[in-house]
C-alpha cells in the first residue's frame, strides 16, 4: 500500500489519538509528549492498557492509510526494552515495520 | 443487529465445509479459506486460498474482513492436518508441518481474530482438538502434540481474552468419516471407538452441536473449556 506518503508525524498524531480514547482526560498521558512514559513505573498504561494501544495503532493505519503492518514485538512487554515504552519510540518503530 | 461474520478455516472439505453450509443456513455471513481453491460456491459464503500459518497473509485477510464487515463475531479454527506414523519412523519435516498448520495456524487466526473482535468487546473463538490427546494415542505422537498445544492455546488465551470480551472453547472430535481418517486402517479405528463411552463413529452434527453451543451470545461465562465427544 502507499506507504511512502505516511510520515512520522502522521502515525505519531495516530499514536496519539488512540492513546487519548484510552486515559482519563485529567491523565498527563492524554497530552502526551514524544518521551512520554505509556509503560512500566512510570507509565500510563498496564499490560492490557498497552495491548489496547498496540492494536488500535494497528487498526488506525489500516483504516486511515490502508496500511497493513504488524506490530507484534517479542520484547513488547518488556519494561526496559519494549518498543512501545513512548509515542515516539512507538512511531519510530511502526514507521520502520512501513 | 446484522447477521454475524463468522470465519471458519479449512473449509475446502471435511467437517470444514459442513460448518460452512450450517452457519450460512443460520444467516451468519460466512468467510473461509483452504490452502487450495474449491470447486463450489454457495451465497452468503466467500472463500479465500491461503496458507494459515503465513502471518503476512492472515493480516491480509483480516483487514479484508475489517473493510468489508467491520466486524468479526466468531472464528471456527477448524483446520488441522494429521500423520499416521511410529515415531520413530517420523522424519522431522512431518512434526514441522504439523506444528506448522495445527499451532501456529490456529496462534495467528486467535490473535488476528481478537484484535477484530476486542473492538466490539464480543467475540467468540473456537478451537479444534482431539479424543486422541485424552487417548494418547499410538501412531499419533506428533498429531496428538500439537493438538494438545491447541488445547494449553485454549486455555491460555481464554484467560488473555477474557476481559476483551472474547471467550476461547474447544471441541474433541472423535474419528468421524473424512480425508483425515481414510488413511487409517479399519480395525484401528474400530479399537478407538470401542475404548469411547458411546461407541460408535461421530458425525458433523455432533461437531456443530457443540460449536453452536460455544457460540451463543448466552454462553459468555463459557470459557476456557475443552469438549471430548463420545464420552472419552
Amino acid at each position: 500500500m502507499a506507504s511512502g506518503t505516511i510520515t512520522r508525524k502522521d502515525i505519531e498524531a495516530v499514536v496519539v489519538q488512540v492513546l487519548r480514547d484510552l486515559v482519563p482526560s485529567e491523565d498527563p498521558a492524554a497530552d502526551p509528549g514524544p518521551d512520554t512514559p505509556l509503560f512500566g513505573d512510570d507509565g500510563a498504561l498496564d499490560s492490557v492498557g498497552l495491548v489496547s494501544l498496540v492494536v488500535g495503532v494497528e487498526q488506525a493505519l489500516e483504516e486511515r492509510f490502508g496500511a497493513v503492518v504488524s506490530l507484534a514485538d517479542e520484547k513488547a512487554l518488556s519494561q526496559r526494552h519494549s518498543p512501545y515504552r513512548t509515542v515516539e519510540s512507538l512511531a519510530e518503530y511502526a514507521s520502520r515495520q512501513l | 443487529m446484522s447477521a454475524p461474520v463468522t470465519l471458519i478455516t479449512g473449509t475446502r472439505k471435511g467437517i470444514g465445509r459442513h460448518l460452512v453450509g450450517h452457519y450460512v443456513k443460520q444467516g451468519h455471513r460466512v468467510v473461509g479459506c483452504s490452502r487450495s481453491p474449491i470447486d463450489w460456491t454457495l451465497p452468503g459464503y466467500c472463500h479465500h486460498v491461503l496458507d494459515i500459518a503465513d502471518d503476512a497473509a492472515a493480516r491480509q485477510l483480516f483487514a479484508g474482513i475489517s473493510r468489508e464487515f467491520g466486524r468479526l463475531d466468531h472464528l471456527i479454527n477448524n483446520a488441522g492436518v494429521a500423520a499416521m506414523n511410529h515415531a520413530m519412523l517420523t522424519p522431522a519435516s512431518t512434526v514441522e508441518k504439523l506444528l506448522r498448520t495445527n499451532v501456529l495456524g490456529s496462534f495467528v487466526f486467535c490473535r488476528e481474530a481478537a484484535k477484530l473482535m476486542s473492538r466490539a468487546r464480543f467475540g467468540r473463538i473456537v478451537n479444534v482438538t482431539t479424543v486422541a490427546v485424552a487417548l494418547k494415542l499410538e501412531g499419533e505422537a506428533a498429531y496428538v502434540a500439537s493438538k494438545a498445544a491447541v488445547l494449553a492455546l485454549t486455555e491460555v488465551l481464554a484467560r488473555e481474552f477474557a476481559e476483551f470480551g472474547i471467550t476461547v472453547n474447544a471441541v474433541g472430535p472423535t474419528p468421524i468419516d473424512t480425508d483425515l481418517i481414510r488413511a487409517v486402517p479399519k480395525e484401528k479405528i474400530d479399537r478407538l471407538v470401542a475404548r469411547q463411552a458411546i461407541h460408535r463413529l461421530g458425525t458433523f452434527e455432533d461437531v456443530t452441536n457443540v460449536i453452536d453451543f460455544f457460540l451463543k451470545p448466552e454462553s459468555g461465562f463459557v470459557t476456557g473449556q475443552n469438549l471430548f465427544l463420545g464420552g472419552v
